[in-house]
């Protein structure tokens, strides 16, 4: 990347740091707005936490040294504000009363759509597995992600969308590490569920349990 | 630094972990080493390689409302 060279915001005129962080939230916004989405599933939501992310960005645009942070200051600021906003509404309620509705999902804690899938004598040409993930648009995964209750769809945002390490989660959430760890099996054993579930009511794949292709190759 | 030699059963348990970047140097090279000598564990680490980029992208992006642009640069506008 060219002009990597820092700048610092506070030596700049008002104008100039207006346009430069203009640009920049501008640039970002669908994938602020996307990854907003993924964690409210709600557009309303979404663009109001946008808002308010922007908001909070530019009235502490002063902490920030280095432009060339500003995107993941800004996804940190969006993330803050859900979580935030999630607490502000209570909906630890429903976030408990998600995770037990989660519990009564019937798929087996370590669902692995790799062991439906794999036929292991097919070495050399396209396998069943690599077929179904490059089928896979944009929105079979953001309908899975959005079939999950909030706790497991938000680490998954925070930790696969936007690479947190398990311990930033951590903080974020107010939960411990062994929390996300456990979180997150569970939230991909969802997700693969889901997009399993999808495909097979599109009639790409055979019902679960019809056999599938479950012959133990995924030990 | 010791290397281990770790089964198929321990390569698949730190999968996830491992993809995530959250194994130590010494454990990721374990399994960097057991993956280029296993085909079954490598294709199942390839496959889960992609659809975490498929997720990632896809997790990651909507197209904003022309309604929540004009709401950011009405914002800007305003400071």
């Amino acid at each position: 990347m060219s002009g990597k060279a820092s700048r610092r915001i506070g030596k700049q005129d008002q104008a100039e740091r207006k346009q430069r962080f203009e640009e920049e939230v501008l640039r970002l916004m669908d994938r602020l707005y996307g990854t907003a989405l993924r964690l409210t599933r709600n557009t309303d939501d979404a663009e109001d936490i946008v808002a308010e992310a922007v908001s909070k960005a530019w009235s502490r645009l002063d902490e920030l040294d280095d432009l060339d942070c500003l995107p993941g200051w800004l996804f940190r600021i969006l993330n803050n504000v859900f979580v935030s906003e999630w607490r502000k509404r209570q909906t630890r309620q429903r976030y408990w009363e998600d995770a037990k509705q989660a519990g009564d999902i019937d798929a087996p804690e370590d669902f692995s759509l790799f062991q439906k899938l794999h036929q292991p004598f097919l070495l050399w040409w396209g396998t069943p597995e690599d077929a179904f993930v490059n089928d896979l648009l944009h929105e079979d995964i953001q309908r899975a992600l959005d079939s999950l209750p909030d706790e497991y769809r938000v680490v998954i945002v925070l930790v696969e969308v936007q690479g947190y390490t398990y311990s930033e989660a951590s903080r974020l959430l107010e939960v411990p590490t062994g929390t996300i760890r456990s979180r997150l099996s569970r939230a991909r054993s969802l997700l693969q569920k889901a997009l399993w579930t999808q495909a097979c009511a599109a009639g790409l794949r055979s019902e679960p349990g019809d056999s599938g292709h479950d012959n133990g190759a995924g030990k | 630094m010791t290397e281990r030699e770790l089964s198929c059963e321990e390569v698949l348990e730190q999968l996830f972990t491992y993809l995530d970047g959250e194994i130590d140097a010494a454990g990721s090279a374990d399994i960097d080493r057991h993956l280029e000598r296993c085909r079954d564990c490598y294709t199942r680490a390839e496959f889960e390689k992609k659809l975490r980029l498929k997720t990632e992208q896809a997790g990651g992006f909507a197209p904003a409302p022309e309604r929540l642009r004009a709401r950011i640069r009405g914002l800007l506008d305003r400071y």
